[in-house]
């Protein structure tokens, strides 16, 4: 019996650029080969420039959603502010590794811009909560081979938030074209200092 | 102490059951290292993180802070290196303020072993703990089950045999503390070279007697990448979307409290 | 099998209080195949072909060799290549790959005595397809790429599964950093997902068509795709050697890679 990261499919990519953040993910929702739904969004918000994706068994993509939902709302209300991607990530590495000898099937992202500093944040998690910080961009699930290549090939510094559009996209698509459990269409957000912007990309239906 | 949360256990020993395999988690190749000398002791590390045979993270740190002058190099699991020695490191802290004395280094590597030893090697960290206190310098390795060894110079994980065959042709008694470090480094950059488990830069931590502990973070960087051949920056426009949608503060405020960016990083100390 | 309401196995808590009944059977057993790793690249322009692999050979976590050649020249003299107008690329099994190169080259020399002209690089895919094939229950571990200019004069490029199933294509990455060095290949080479910016609206968008690039281009792109498999895959370093063909020979160049 395979994985159970790989039962369901999907791919999900973080990325950092100038004063900007993207995050996107696939739409496939599958059980082994076949394809059960072409909208399955794995990106959630949890704060005006706070997002997490999930990759990996569907189910707990959903229960842990949820989960963080919830931890995120009892946080501001008892902070009467919103979180930080710093903050949420402590609290999903935590989260997380509390079920060390239970794990949540999931392969967790963050993006996000520290409302405080300013500064962009991504980092990304195993499935027991260790936390990888990176400065350039964070991959998950199963396509996350491919798009270890493309973002290795076509990830630069210092891109604008139209120049990040074009890259992340392109390195979502061609990556997921490449895994056989992922694509059916894609869902990028640009995340700048005040604005966000969510695009539906067009990519294969097969 | 830590209070692991087992409600995911029985659905996951069913499904391990049907033959599913356990989930990968990141690190098992590590090249750690330490040494003594005659003022203090000196722990080395290289920066990479696993995942099968992928690199998940480039830049990782892999040298944890116990307390002041007790630091930890973390092989095996990376989870379980960056939680132990975080529990350990709080407690070592309790421990010091509940009796008022500096904390030692062989009380967090018995509280180390004592906590590993618990859990039947099933929390996979594998450490070397280093650091100076009232009795003198201490170096010692801990092993997930709960082993423990004192040594003048020690390596840890995948690329340990690399490592040590450095120590063990060129180690001499009464080492300074640039010798130490030298050889520390030394070793390390065998693991990076010969372990493809281990990688990328060093990272060193001197601590050494009435001085604070030095952490010299990526003190070697042998493994940079050059610069690209050609520039991939696409057109805009090059990628086809169908739907857009633009959530600005503006309209955001409606729903949500916002407060603008100072930019002041001194507002806030952001853990990075 | 276990049910969510029943008792976990032993097997799955890794320990059982039920006592051993006799010694188990042992059963053992011989696999004669190892993986060494690496990985190999090969892109066709409308004049060349390019095949390029890195160098390292790994068993485990450990270095065998930071210089063994995976791209060989075929039907040329034995010490020096001269004279060979195919290329092959093996990855995999180094010991098959080393077996079945010598075995290929063996076959295009019979050729070139027996019919008096060089073994055109389409027969020589097909025979090398029939190698494969023989073994098909013992097969060559190896991803192989062949390359050569066809009757046209154009590159020509066929890469291989280890029992014979073959295709002539553009590009392909094989080997251990295959999954991270295709994708990348068929944005760049093919230019998929690329459209023509202000082509049109949505889905009536035309997209870029992929046209043959320069020696040149192609070079550089080898090179790119090596270093950012280098970054993230631990079995692929050391050294990149590219091997170029056209009319006028082959070429031979090595850029070294990182060593860590």
């Amino acid at each position: 019996m395979s994985s159970p990261f790989d039962i369901n499919g999907g791919a999900c990519i973080a990325m950092v650029g100038k004063d900007c953040v993207a995050i996107a993910c696939d739409l496939r929702l599958g059980m082994q080969a076949l394809t059960v739904s072409n909208n399955f969004p794995k990106i959630f918000n949890y704060g005006p420039s706070t997002f997490l994706g999930l990759t990996g068994l569907a189910t707990d993509v959903s229960t842990v959603s949820d989960l963080f939902r919830y931890k995120v709302n009892m946080y501001r209300l008892r902070e009467e502010r919103n979180i930080a991607p710093q903050t949420l990530a402590n609290l999903v590495s935590s989260s997380l590794y509390e079920k060390r000898f239970g794990p949540f099937f999931v392969s967790p992202v963050i993006a996000g811009i520290n409302s405080t500093t300013g500064k962009p944040f991504i980092c990304g998690f195993d499935s027991i909560g260790c936390i990888d910080f990176a400065k350039d961009f964070i991959v998950s699930g199963t396509a996350s081979e491919q798009l270890f290549g493309t973002c290795e090939g076509l990830w630069e510094p210092d891109l604008s938030a139209e120049d990040l559009f074009e890259t992340i996209s392109q390195a979502l698509l061609s990556a997921v074209d490449r895994d056989a459990l992922s694509g059916w269409g894609a869902q990028v957000y640009i995340i700048e200092k005040d604005k966000v912007t969510k695009r539906l990309l067009k990519g294969r239906q097969d | 102490m830590t209070g692991f949360d087992f409600s995911n256990y029985n659905r996951n020993a069913a499904l391990h059951a049907k033959g599913v395999p356990l989930p990968k988690a990141t690190s098992t190749g590590t090249t750690i290292v330490g040494c003594i000398y005659d003022n203090g002791v000196v722990i080395a590390a290289d920066t990479r993180a696993t995942s099968g045979p992928i690199v998940a993270d480039k830049n990782c740190e892999k040298l944890h802070y116990i307390a002041p002058k007790i630091w930890c190099a973390g092989a095996g699991t990376a989870a379980d290196t960056e939680f132990t020695t975080a529990l350990i490191s709080s407690n070592v802290e309790l421990h010091s303020l509940s009796t008022g004395r500096p904390p030692r280094v062989i009380t967090c590597m018995t509280m180390l072993k004592q906590h590993l030893f618990r859990y039947q090697g099933h929390i996979g960290a594998y450490l070397v703990v280093a650091g100076v206190d009232p009795t003198g310098v201490g170096l010692y390795t801990v092993h997930a089950h709960g082993s423990t060894d004192k040594l003048p110079y020690v390596t840890m994980g995948s690329g340990s045999l690399a490592a040590m065959s450095v120590f063990e042709s060129t180690w001499k008694p009464n080492l300074d503390r640039d010798g130490a470090v030298a050889l520390c480094a030394e070793a390390i950059k065998a693991g990076i070279f010969n372990d493809l488990g281990s990688g990328s830069n060093v990272d060193v931590c001197v601590i050494e007697k009435d001085k604070p502990s030095q952490l010299l973070r990526n003190y070697i960087k042998p493994n940079e990448r050059g610069q690209k051949e050609r520039n991939y920056r696409f057109p805009k426009g090059t990628t086809a979307y169908l739907n857009e949608k633009v959530i600005t503060k503006e309209d955001m405020k409606k729903y949500v409290t916002i407060e603008e960016a100072s930019g002041d990083s001194n507002l806030m100390e952001v853990d990075m | 099998m276990t049910t969510l309401t029943g008792q976990p196995s032993s097997e799955a808590i890794g320990y059982s209080f039920s006592k051993a009944t006799s010694a188990p059977i042992r059963e053992h057993s011989f696999y004669p195949y190892t993986d060494n790793g690496g990985s190999t690249l090969g892109i066709t322009g409308s004049d060349f072909a390019i095949l390029a692999g890195d160098t390292r050979s790994v068993a485990g976590y450990n270095i065998n060799s930071r210089y063994a050649p995976k791209v060989f020249k075929i039907g040329g003299d034995d010490e020096t290549g001269e004279g060979a107008h195919i290329l092959l690329s093996v990855v995999g099994f180094a010991a098959d790959g080393q077996a079945l190169k010598e075995r290929l080259d063996a076959v295009v020399k019979m050729y070139k005595y027996q019919h008096g002209k060089p073994m055109s690089v389409m027969a020589c895919a097909q025979r090398l397809s029939t190698i494969f094939y023989q073994k098909r229950f013992f097969p060559y571990y190896v991803h192989a790429i062949l390359a050569g200019l066809d009757e046209d004069g154009k590159g020509a490029l066929y890469s291989y599964d280890p029992v014979g199933s073959y295709e002539r294509e553009q590009c392909r990455a094989a080997g251990s950093a295959a999954s991270l060095i295709m994708p990348f290949l068929d944005n760049q080479v093919n230019f998929k997902n690329q459209y023509i910016p202000g082509s049109g609206e949505g889905h009536a968008l035309e997209p870029k068509k992929p046209e043959p690039l320069p020696r040149n281009t192609v070079e550089q792109l080898v090179r790119d795709a090596f270093t950012s498999a280098v970054e993230r895959h631990i079995e692929v370093g050391d050294g990149l050697q590219m091997m170029v063909i056209t009319k006028g020979g082959i070429e031979e160049i090595y850029y070294p890679l990182k060593k860590d």
